[in-house]
């Protein structure tokens, strides 16, 4: 049953977010001192257009805590910009209190206490409730656009391949969506899942391999509130690198730029007044791509995960970050007017599931697809002390817990952990289910190998995904976060140029420097490489938290960042 | 999965978690200046201007064996304005000229697109060289990544 959570601000007031471009109704809660669904939703509706954008939603149905990065560096012309502020800095940038709701959404500050006060965020039920009410405010002239990796990151998309959140998300009702990890379900099941779709995969990106003409639609035009829209889909350019390309092999991504100009050219050609791309490019991939290509109106950009309270503007582009997870949904208003937009308003509307109630149709269609899974998910399979979380360039807690125990599960020197932005926070002293595992590792590529590795080849692979991350041209990078290590220390010189970034790689149960000509065990997980063997991630964790099932964390100082 | 601790780790290495990329015949200088002779050859002494040719590459190659690569030249392909060659160029391969390709007015267009192999991270070079010996040249670079480790 919902019970809704009564605010009482940490704070005396609480600050507007309320930038130049921002128009919020957070001024009147903070006269209040409560924070309550119209506060949240309340929109004086501007313009003849509306935009709405969720994306990386991760297959999460539920509310979830998700904690926001405390590292997050930028290099090159972006570093210091957001999305690469943080913490009190990214408090200070948006002029908002720490203490707040708003602090607690947008960054890690204090975040296990102010996850107690204002408890979870996200829920498609909570997400069903703002959309409807959009919808019922803006009539036909509202575009409800997914940016991607919708279908994949829960243990019932791993069971149902899927399914679940495309039941899910169609009664929803988007008008369209782009891709990245429903590439993993392999190429079949893609086809298969997409041609059962009731709106439009877009992916102007996606080439047939073998004869590199367009695999998918590019774009669609839409007609709403008297203008032509167009939306122009780019799926994560470097899906077939990031993941395993045998899974697709007749399918080739790639950023194609030339593609973008030539379809945003093909929709002004075709009358369109207002031009969208929706992207899982990455942040500043696509900050760069604006700077780059004319004539695109609005970037809703994914992958990266970054929330941010207002539009970032390049070359007359807004780009919109709408966060992760079903934490975000970003509502943007349109005054589109002969041929071209007038102006915007804009808001990213937190999704505090005790505020927002959740819609009861699409409670009852989350509870029927998590039915058959309900006993399995709630298993307790340990308990943790620390917060247990993700995101951050280097390492987080839940991938600690990940690296110790592949080095003990798999008799390791040295443990690797990929750097994936996906993955829900646990509270100190929250127990462990097999759900929050699986929300950490569920995917098509689990097994975790052990193999005889050459200090050589780990320093080389700590120098390529280092370059993946920190390359300082952003077409040249990947997303992602920096493989996690266990085992093994190492100091990372972000700025330098590929291949002399890494320097003390020290194997941390002897203390020694790692010898480029000695080998080492080495185990890890989610190998891109076609037939890897050993057993699935989610039974090495279990096994270790059978035998550990008390999680107790020590800060991680095994990386030392340089600037 | 029932597999117990022994069997687990009996399973091991079926197969190598991360490849090694490509092959390391010559050092890369020697490669860069064998490239740079190429295109001198080619260039038979002109300068290299920019612009008129666009070489279209991915920054990050999906397969180092095989990574498309498209040129196209801006030409009307007819009386003195005609596009004679363009060539290819890897320049860290151990044979940095990957391919020529010869153009007529019958051409209609001096665009191509073929695939190369690319042993490494490295420039990718396309030349165009005019029926009246200016010479033109782009060039990319293309990534070549273990990969994986991205998402």
């Amino acid at each position: 049953m919902f019970s809704r959570r009564e605010f009482l601000m940490a704070t005396a007031a609480l600050s507007a977010i309320a930038g130049p471009g921002l128009v919020g109704g957070w001024s009147r809660a903070a006269a209040q001192q409560t924070l309550s669904e119209n506060d949240l939703l309340d929109f004086d509706g501007y313009g003849n257009v509306t935009l709405v954008h969720i994306t990386d939603i991760h297959a999460q149905m539920k509310p979830l805590y998700f904690r926001e990065p405390s590292v997050n560096l930028g290099v090159g012309d972006v570093a210091g910009l957001p999305p690469h502020v943080t913490g009190a800095d990214f408090l200070k940038l948006y002029n908002i209190e720490p203490g707040t709701p708003h602090a607690y959404a947008l960054t890690s500050e204090d975040f296990a206490a102010l996850a107690r006060t204002y408890g979870k965020m996200g829920g498609l039920d909570r997400v069903a409730t703002i959309v409807k009410r959009i919808r019922a405010e803006r009539g036909d002239n509202v575009l409800l656009l997914d940016g991607g990796d919708t279908w994949q990151g829960s243990y019932t998309a791993q069971q149902t391949l899927g399914a679940d959140m495309v039941e899910v998300m169609n009664a929803l009702e988007p008008d369209a969506m782009t891709g990245h990890w429903e590439f993993t379900y392999g190429a079949e099941r893609v086809k298969e899942l997409v041609e059962s779709l009731p709106f439009s995969f877009l992916g102007g990106n996606i080439y047939d391999a073998e004869w590199n003409e367009p695999a998918f639609e590019a774009w669609k035009m839409y007609e709403k509130g008297g203008a032509r829209v167009a939306v122009i889909g780019q799926a994560f350019p470097y899906t077939p690198i990031a993941n395993p390309r045998w899974m697709f092999p007749n399918w080739s991504f790639g950023i194609r730029e030339e593609d973008v100009v030539a379809n945003v050219e093909a929709a002004r050609a075709e009358g369109a007044d207002l031009v969208v791309l929706l992207s899982h490019n990455g942040f500043d991939v696509d900050r760069k791509l604006a700077s780059r290509v004319d004539g695109i109106d609005v970037i809703l950009t994914g992958h990266t995960h970054d929330a941010l309270p207002e539009p970032v503007i390049v070359n007359n582009t807004l780009v919109v970050a709408s966060g992760s997870n079903a934490k975000f949904v970003s509502r943007i208003d349109l005054d589109v007017r002969d041929g071209k937009l007038q102006g915007y308003k804009f808001r990213l509307i937190p999704v505090f599931s005790d505020i927002i109630t959740p819609d009861a149709e699409m409670t009852a269609l989350i509870d029927k697809v998590r039915a058959p899974y309900e006993a399995e998910l709630a298993r307790e399979i340990g308990r943790t002390e620390n917060l247990l979380y993700r995101r951050g360039n280097f390492n987080g807690t839940f991938d600690d817990l990940f690296t110790q125990a592949l080095l003990e599960e798999r008799e390791a020197d040295i443990s690797l952990s990929p750097g994936f932005r996906w993955g829900t926070s646990l509270l100190p002293g929250q127990t462990i289910t097999v759900e929050d595992l699986h929300n950490a590792c569920a995917m098509t590529y689990p097994q975790a190998y052990r193999s005889m590795m050459s200090g050589k080849l780990i320093n080389d692979i700590l120098e390529d995904v280092a370059d993946n991350l920190f390359n300082a041209d952003p077409y040249y990078q990947q997303g992602g976060d920096m493989v996690r290590v266990g085992g093994m220390g190492y100091t990372i010189d972000v700025g330098k140029p590929m291949g002399s970034r890494i320097s003390s790689m020290t194997l941390l149960k002897t203390g020694e420097a790692i010898d480029p000509g000695k080998e080492y065990a080495v185990a890890g997980w989610a190998s891109v490489n076609e037939g890897t063997e050993g057993p699935p991630i989610w039974d090495v964790v279990e096994n270790y938290l059978a035998r550990n099932p008390v999680v107790s964390i020590e800060e991680n100082r095994s990386v030392t960042i340089r600037t | 999965m029932n597999l117990n601790r022994r069997q687990a780790l009996g399973l091991a290495t079926g197969a190598a978690a991360f490849a090694a990329t490509g092959f390391r015949a010559l050092p890369a200088m020697a490669a860069a200046e064998d490239a740079e002779k190429k295109l001198m050859e080619f260039a038979g002494g002109k300068a290299l201007e920019t612009g008129r040719i666009t070489l279209t590459a991915p920054e990050i190659a999906e397969n180092g064996n095989t990574v498309p690569v498209s040129v196209s030249v801006e030409s009307a392909m007819e009386g003195d304005d005609m596009v004679e060659s363009v060539m290819l160029l890897a320049e860290g391969n151990p044979s940095p000229d990957v391919a020529t390709f010869r153009f007529t007015a019958l051409s209609g267009v001096a665009a191509v697109t073929t695939r190369m192999r690319l042993a490494k991270t490295q420039n990718v070079i396309a030349v165009a060289r005019m029926k009246d010996g200016s010479v033109y040249m782009d060039k990319k670079q293309v990534k070549v990544t273990i990969g994986g480790c991205g998402g």
